[in-house]
């Protein structure tokens, strides 16, 4: 149950979704990026040709835990990055008015930006920019996981500042608690628990870009960073089976160790957080946090040590206080000015941008007409993949988690093993499955699908099986009694009990997939390149011969189609099921 | 006169709106309060209380108009106030000390100190034991005893109450009430003046020195009077229930419409002066409406609107909406405080459930401007729906956002049950209601 309610306010679309700007906003954000992809390729361009280290990837399973040392510090070091990111940029979208549709419009389109197909770009910018190469390489795989993790931790912190109780905010103020105050007392513990279940998929989806921008060729150059997706990269080119399992289980082991000894503390603890005036009897335990909370020795380090700098971390903020009311405070302010000097540093901004903007405009020209007709042909053919993975693991989602949901013993179990599956790196998995694919027989036309299920269709199932505990106990009695059929059962009430649900699921499918088109429709192996015709592929492709005006177009091509189907189809269903099919009344 | 604590000179409250004209909350009103009072406020939902609590408290800056503490504008003045809320408005993650604590530690307070003060007040609200306990753990009572606790830990020269009691059931409200009084009266608390926002009547008179009665549309001080009634008072008492009665009467006499709007700049002339005072639906069922010329019936024909509030457990915001739309579609007559039912809400209340519908859609279209309106856009429609905006739109002008929501709720309401017109939730869209086509659909689906 606890699920339900973090994954259904925890997927970030699903908040925009309520939102609506007028299209000027929209075509400006898209300007504006534009330019500044524009301006990564022209800094990755100086560098294109110098040389780079070469470093070399052991298959011993002797490295692996170094290997996994170095990548679950990259994701966290990410991760911690995208966390003050997103506080920060959430707070100033809740409270700045002006800014506040512009950030929030511009949130949406970064979200349905492919982060994959900024991988040539940011690795070759950031490579340039920093003396040694080795730490360009590092800081751009930080930078490209950052932006894989970053955007629904922003929404989430964003939509609890905009739901916080008027009076708790107004019982702030009438104490004059500054911003700094306000902020630990009352902001942060409110968000807390849609910031953390917002980590947990952020730390999953920063495990799956890290898979694949650990190693990657642009055009005639190769990237490596030591660590678990080069091992696992490197055992499926030599197609060493021995090390590919032995890097899944070290995966897999990483993973229940965060969630053992982070995610499940951290929720537990979280519980204190929750804004409910009655105690829920259900409850995520956690004994790790339970041996924290009595250890003689942390006590005494707490007390000892943590209070005293807490108490005068907080006597600080509190230091030179003399704050006004609001009101006062608004008389003040009346009538404050924009600075001139602001609105030129704005109007400088946008012309420099317009200026880079149309450059990247100029770069398309040199894309072919039948290049063009190929990406467009590509992109009808991964809008049919997309559709028919999402199609396919509904198919199976749906009857097997209704079963589970139903029967509460089962759900206990098999909840967590969903979500440890969902937490599992589908890039990680890949190069098994694609070897397999090949043993059987089949390509990457078919075979990318498969790729795009294993990502995705975890998210619908544990939905799903959120969905079916929610549907009140009373409901399934009245369909017994007046003995539905299954047919009547099925369309009067599970369907539509699950309906919010099923929805949020597929919305956060139909961005993996998208996302997954790109390593799932082109794939390396045994010193082979296999391919189909499709736009992830051709976005692989185009950064693999850095084929940089072919990349810019197909990933605006992809952006477009992204952005048009959510506001077309998900922004409209996600209205219905918040209206016609809540549970709740 | 003594000297004020606080005083709104000229204060009003209004939402200017992208045409010329602008949502008034409140009227200019002048208020000021004084050492050594309890001031109640009561008024009627709509009347704009909390409004007037939050500019007087400093939490809101009126749109006109200025308040004073100690006679200096709010920038300079030092003046120490907090306030209780009616949803408690605690931390639900911080214990009870802490949440005490929380203002002290607001204002740089070194943790001996606070712990003192915070241990001292808990024990004169009586949480004595409770230090640890988070807020989910304690009831509704419990809980807005550490409201108090908090706001009274910063010994406020004014305390704010915005409907303190409001969220609790009867008996704990009576309770914390009374030893509130004793706090105030003992001089326990070193406060020197309570604002209250009510809109129970009882409460008003049971705790005030004065009371000040506010009317709606805009918000606008009806009348401000002092409660002589010496403490402790008994609720059965004649003075009491006197005064209980008069403020009813005062709260159901027509108003007198507050002074006309300033004219603007340009001396353009509103196009329908009666938009400019739109008639507002009061938010009562149709059922409650029945319910409530039933129980007038049963108690002849002529009641006390007091003793109605009485018999039905009601406070003023349940009953009054219920009282006005009965009135609005004259099937009530008010004088002086007592209501008297008319014929056609005799007939409306003894006949059976068509005819009774019957009734109603008579009196709406005849009575209630907004109903009137959308089935007159309807019908003029060839295809007989307009979307929800329209309205929202033409009543976005007079309301605010929240009320425009709430009249058009309370419309949609009257007009399924009077089957004038019918709404589709899903598309957003009034339509009118295809009697002969409904009633065939509905007929097959009961086979």
């Amino acid at each position: 149950m606890k699920l339900t309610a973090s994954i259904s306010n925890s997927f970030s679309r699903s908040q925009v979704a309520e939102r609506t700007w007028p299209i000027v906003i929209d075509v400006s954000v898209a300007g504006a990026l534009l330019a500044g992809f524009y301006l990564m390729l022209w800094v990755a361009h100086s560098w294109l040709h110098s040389a780079i280290p070469s470093v070399v990837i052991h298959r011993s399973p002797r490295y692996l835990p170094g290997y996994a040392l170095e990548s679950t510090a990259r994701i966290f070091i990410a991760y911690l990055l995208s966390l003050v990111f997103a506080i920060v940029y959430g707070y100033i979208a809740a409270y700045n008015r002006r800014m506040e549709a512009l950030m929030i419009a511009t949130l949406d389109i970064l979200q349905s930006i492919p982060v994959l197909s900024f991988l040539p770009g940011v690795m070759l910018a950031m490579v340039s920019l920093f003396p040694s190469k080795q730490i360009g390489v590092e800081m751009g795989a930080i930078l490209l996981i950052f932006t894989g993790e970053v955007w629904n931790m922003a929404f989430s912190f964003y939509s609890s500042l905009k739901t916080i109780p008027r009076e708790l905010l107004e019982a702030c103020s009438i104490n004059r608690f500054s911003r700094w105050q306000r902020l630990m007392q009352l902001e942060l513990p409110y968000a807390a628990i849609g910031l953390i279940w917002n980590s947990m998929v952020s730390v999953a989806s920063g495990w799956f870009f890290l898979m694949v921008c650990e190693m990657f060729p642009v055009g005639s150059t190769h990237f490596r960073l030591p660590g678990l997706g080069s091992y696992l990269q490197t055992a499926a080119s030599k197609g060493d089976i021995g090390a590919i399992v032995w890097g899944l289980a070290t995966m897999m082991f990483i993973i229940v160790l965060t969630d053992q000894l982070l995610w499940r503390p951290l929720i537990a603890w979280s519980d204190k957080f929750k804004f409910e005036n009655v105690e829920s009897a259900q409850r995520i335990t956690s004994p790790i946090l339970h041996l924290l909370r009595n250890s003689n020795m942390l006590q005494y380090l707490s007390n000892r040590a943590f209070l005293p700098i807490q108490e005068s971390f907080y006597a600080r903020l509190a230091h030179g206080s003399q704050r006004l009311l609001p009101a006062a405070e608004a008389a003040r302010k009346r009538r404050k000015r924009i600075p001139i000097a602001f609105v030129i540093v704005i109007a400088v901004a946008a012309g420099v941008a317009g200026v880079l903007a149309f450059h990247a405009a100029l770069l398309l020209k040199s894309v072919t007409m039948h290049e063009v007709l190929q990406l467009l042909l590509g992109a009808a053919m991964t809008f049919l993949r997309v559709n028919a993975s999402l199609l396919i693991a509904s198919l199976w989602t749906i009857p097997v988690g209704v079963a589970i949901g139903f029967h509460p013993k089962l759900a206990n179990v098999a909840q967590p093993l969903a979500q440890i599956a969902a937490s599992f790196p589908a890039t990680a998995l890949f190069p098994l499955l694609v070897i397999g694919l090949m043993n059987l027989g089949m390509g990457l036309g078919v075979g990318s699908i498969a790729l795009m299920l294993l990502g995705t269709q975890w998210y619908i199932l544990f939905n799903v099986i959120a969905g079916a505990m929610a549907i009140p106990s009373d409901l399934r009695e009245v369909s017994g009694l007046f003995r539905f059929s299954n047919l009547q059962k099925w369309t009067t009430l599970i369907l539509p009990g699950i309906f919010p649900y099923l929805i949020t699921g597929l919305i956060t499918a139909s961005g993996g997939a998208w996302n997954a088109s790109i390593v799932a429709e082109y794939f390396k192996i045994h010193g082979t390149t296999l391919r189909t015709l499709g736009l992830g592929a051709q976005i692989s492709a185009a950064s693999d011969r850095g084929d940089f005006p072919t990349l810019l177009l197909a990933t605006i091509i992809m952006a477009i189609m992204v952005v048009t189907i959510n506001r077309l189809v998900w922004r409209r269903l996600y209205k219905l099921s918040e209206t016609k099919y809540r549970l709740d009344g | 006169m003594a000297d004020t604590i606080i005083r709104a000179k000229q204060v009003e409250k209004f939402y200017a709106q992208p045409s010329e004209n602008r949502i008034q909350v409140i009227s200019p009103t002048d208020l000021a309060i004084y050492p050594g009072e309890i001031v109640a406020l009561l008024g009627p939902s709509g009347s704009g209380k909390s409004t007037l609590l939050r500019m007087l408290a400093g939490l809101s800056r009126p749109s006109a108009g200025e308040v004073l503490w100690h006679e200096q504008p709010l920038s300079q003045a030092d003046i120490n106030v907090s306030i209780v809320f009616q949803s408690f408005a605690l931390f639900p993650w911080l214990n009870v000390q802490q949440n005490v604590e929380a203002p002290l530690k607001a204002r740089g307070m070194p943790p001996a100190e606070r712990h003192r003060r915070s241990l001292k007040i808990l024990d004169t609200v009586g949480l004595d034991g409770f230090e640890a306990a988070y807020p989910k753990e304690l009831s509704g009572g419990m809980r807005q005893r550490v409201g108090f606790a908090r706001a009274l830990v910063v010994e406020p020269e004014v305390l704010f109450m915005d409907e303190p009691f409001s969220a609790l059931d009867v008996l704990t409200a009576e309770n914390l009430r009374s030893e509130l009084m004793e706090l105030w009266q003992k001089k326990t608390i070193p406060t020197r003046s309570i604002f209250i926002v009510t809109h129970n009547i009882e409460e008003a008179v049971l705790l005030a020195d004065r009371i000040i009665v506010l009317g709606r549309n805009p918000g606008h001080v009806r009348t401000d009077f002092k409660v002589t009634i010496p403490h402790p008072r008994d609720r059965k008492s004649a003075p009491f229930t006197a005064l209980v009665d008069y403020i009813y009467k005062v709260l159901t006499k027509p108003d007198v419409p507050p002074a006309e709007m300033p004219l603007l700049e340009s001396g353009r002339r509103v196009r329908d002066q009666r938009q400019m005072h739109y008639e507002m639906l009061p938010h009562a069922r149709p059922g409650g409406i029945a319910g409530l010329l039933e129980l007038v019936i049963d108690l002849g024909g002529k009641a006390d609107i007091y003793r109605l509030a009485d018999e039905l457990a009601f406070e003023i915001d349940d009953l009054l909406p219920i009282v006005d739309a009965a009135q609005l579609l004259g099937f009530l007559k008010i004088e002086e405080g007592d209501v008297s039912i008319t014929e056609t809400g005799t007939a409306f209340a003894e006949s059976e459930i068509l005819r009774q519908k019957e009734l109603f859609r008579e009196a709406a279209l005849a009575h209630a401007l907004l109903l009137r309106q959308i089935t007159r856009a309807l019908s003029s429609k060839s295809d007989h729906t307009v979307p929800e905006e329209f309205f929202l739109d033409m009543l976005d002008e007079q309301f605010t956002s929240d009320e425009t929501q709430r009249q058009l709720e309370t419309a949609i309401n009257w007009g399924r049950y009077a089957e004038l017109f019918d709404f589709d939730a899903g598309r957003r869209r009034f339509k009118l209601p295809e009697a002969e086509e409904e009633i065939v659909a509905a007929g097959d689906e009961t086979e």
